[in-house]
């Protein structure tokens, strides 16, 4: 961001980002390493929450632990930074509470699939209303890049110096068997697609879910023989674009292509929605708030 | 709608008790996890929150259910859990989160003995070291130790009224006993149970500072959707609630989750003394135990000896003043409880010596008999 020039400046004021209201920023500068996709995708997420034109107040951002875990930190909203693994029950507590809130989850692979795998299958089957998006940048890049549940097989990481012996999720398979409402995947290439994606998520009841591929030259790419714009060409010349492909053909890639899109969307019942049918068919309206 | 007090006497478990105590105290949220002997907690507040206009989730395990109740509790809903050993020790990660992220909410041990899957169906107080130091770093908790069936009604109240003043999570640490012996419980009418709510967010909402302290070092609470914008981490944070890794920021926010409670041990302690004017030796115990220790009282009595009782409602913060100033003017005490002495070493610790302290201890499984602790009154004085 470049500083106001001193002198002759024509307004008063600092100039303006259209985020700014969506930003802390008596925050910044962010923790992201240059060549981090993180913020890309974060932005993408804020832009899309103005873009849904709801009520700014009902937004809450709630994350775990790790790099994208302290997006939550900068969004300006009522955000929640929470412990390694477990931000998906704790926004489940929120939204059960008060469903009038538009409950988001940013965070990361090894946040949400490794040690908070089984609160997220939980979450997708219970079809909790919420919006998760998920930086998968293939390693833990906090603690500097160990292996994660996304590395794919053979890549090099600290904790896996002669290759990662293990295979990874297919992660939109996993939300999609789970029962999310709705599945996609992109790249924070793909920055407007994200963006309508996450926007269409925000507005749609029930558990969404978006992964987001983004570089992590420091601690992934130095160890794989990737730049952080080698990671740009491949999210560009070898990605693929198939709306409506089945999350059980996602695994790695097809004709050499990652593939991108939305996959799945469908319209069921929330987990809100469900309790009051089921649990008190004769309450009417009113809720826990 | 249904009542959330149901006025009258009634014959209930100690478990249903809990949850009846607390929807008295207007708890509208539950994220529970099924566990013996806790289980019947969760299966009444299953069945009666919905009609009170609350929520009952049955999460994945107990990590999620104490996330959960951490995050309703920040939708501004009263929240709970209840569980047993191997649950209470999952819990311990995210009750330093609502610790340090000042949250409360109140949870429920009826404990078992263990270690490990230990004896599911039968009592223990082995967990009582646990709810002081279970979650990693350096903290204050508050920890209840109900005697009954009435008590645990009334202790679940209270336990929700101090998360509420001193925003901070309330442990109720019953024991299997207590929680599955049906006895008479008599609840009051609504108006006559006081029950307190957290101190909330007021003022210009783009000057708040949601760690600030308030009256009793408390901040007032920003609920989730007011408007304010609020920043909580489980990072050492400033009063804006924005994380600063130094140091001072760490001395600072330790200075006054301390503080809070240190600071007010009068309102936070609660103990009962029975027969202790003259007596020459003092029984102390919590909990189940805490019935041993009054039938063994008045049966030392009846063999003359000046035997008396105090009884710790509150465990933790530790009643320490209390049994410091019966130190000065008693000939020893007996601290009674089903474990190998986890309360006798702070009892030991307040006497510094001043008086011999004794342990009537139990592996765990069942309740100690008052004679066991005649046997060291005879044996030792």
């Amino acid at each position: 961001m470049e500083s106001a020039k001193k002198g002759k400046t024509q307004s008063k004021q600092p100039p303006r980002h259209p985020l700014d209201d969506w930003l802390r920023t008596d925050r910044m500068p962010h923790i992201w390493c240059p060549g981090c996709g993180i913020g890309t995708a974060f932005s993408a997420c804020l832009s899309a929450m103005a873009a849904t034109g709801l009520p700014k107040e009902n937004f809450v951002m709630v994350s775990g632990i790790g790099c994208s875990a302290r997006g939550a930190g900068y969004a300006n909203v009522d955000s929640y930074h929470t412990t390694h693994g477990r931000a998906i029950p704790f926004a489940t507590g929120l939204k059960l509470a008060n469903p009038d809130l538009n409950v988001v989850v940013f965070s990361g692979d090894g946040d949400l699939f490794a040690i908070g795998g089984n609160h997220f299958i939980h979450a997708a089957r219970r079809n909790v209303d919420l919006t998760v998006v998920c930086v998968n940048n293939y390693n833990y890049g906090m603690t500097g890049g160990q292996v994660a549940a996304t590395t794919p097989h053979l890549a090099k990481t600290t904790t896996t110096p002669r290759g990662n012996p293990e295979n990874p999720f297919n992660i939109p398979l996993l939300a999609f068997a789970a029962g999310a409402a709705y599945v996609a995947r992109w790249t924070m290439l793909h920055a407007r697609d994200l963006m309508d994606s996450i926007e269409e998520a925000l507005k749609k009841p029930g558990f969404s879910f978006i992964e987001v591929l983004s570089p992590c030259p420091i601690n992934y790419g130095r160890r794989n023989k990737e730049k952080a714009l080698d990671t740009l060409h491949i999210y560009q010349e070898q990605t693929i674009i198939k709306n409506g492909a089945h999350p059980a053909e996602l695994e790695g890639r097809q004709d050499g292509k990652i593939v991108l899109g939305k996959f799945w969307d469908v319209a069921k019942p929330s987990c809100n929605e469900l309790y009051e049918k089921t649990c008190r068919p004769d309450f009417g309206k009113d809720h826990a708030a | 709608m249904e009542p959330a007090v149901l006025t009258g006497t009634h014959y209930m478990t100690g478990d249903e008790a809990c949850a009846e105590g607390a929807l008295a105290a207007g708890c509208l949220f539950f994220g529970g996890y099924p566990i013996t002997p806790a289980t019947e907690v969760a299966e009444r507040m299953a069945e009666r929150l919905p009609g009170v206009g609350g929520v009952f989730i049955q999460m994945e395990d107990e990590i999620a259910a104490m996330a959960s109740i951490a995050g309703a509790s920040c939708a501004g809903v009263k929240s709970m859990t209840s569980t047993s050993g191997p649950g209470f020790s999952l819990m311990m990660e995210n009750l330093g989160l609502a610790i340090v992220t000042e949250t409360p909410c109140v949870v429920v041990n009826v404990q078992r003995a263990g270690p490990s899957t230990g004896l599911p169906t039968q009592g223990a107080q082995g967990d009582m070291y646990q709810a002081r130091w279970g979650s990693h770093g350096h903290y204050e908790i508050i920890a209840l130790a109900p005697a009954s069936a009435q008590d645990i009604f009334y202790q679940t109240i209270r336990a929700f009224n101090l998360s509420e003043k001193y925003r901070t999570p309330v442990l109720v640490m019953t024991d299997e006993v207590i929680g599955h012996m049906s006895e008479r419980v008599v609840i009051p009418r609504a108006e006559e149970i006081t029950v307190f709510n957290r101190p909330r967010a007021k003022g210009r909402k783009d000057r708040f500072k949601p760690f600030e302290p308030g009256p009793l070092g408390v901040p007032p609470m920003a609920i989730a959707g007011e408007g304010y914008n609020i920043h909580v981490t489980g990072l050492t944070h400033d009063e804006r609630g924005y994380p600063v890794m130094s140091v001072d920021c760490q001395r600072e926010m330790m200075a006054r989750l301390i503080g809070k409670i240190q600071n007010n041990l009068d309102d936070i302690i609660e103990v009962e003394g029975y027969l202790l004017d003259d007596a020459e030796i003092v029984l102390i115990s919590y909990g189940v135990s805490a019935r041993t220790s009054r039938a063994a009282a008045d049966e030392a009595r009846e063999m003359g000896c000046k035997v008396g009782f105090l009884r710790l409602a509150t465990v933790w913060p530790f009643p320490e003043k209390h049994i410091r100033e019966l130190a000065q003017r008693v000939k020893g005490f007996i601290t009674v409880e089903i474990n190998f002495g986890q309360i006798h070493r702070e009892v030991e610790r307040a006497v510094q010596g001043k008086a011999p302290c004794f342990l009537a201890g139990h592996c765990g499984g069942t309740v100690i008999s008052p004679d066991a602790v005649l046997d060291i009154i005879r044996r030792e004085f």
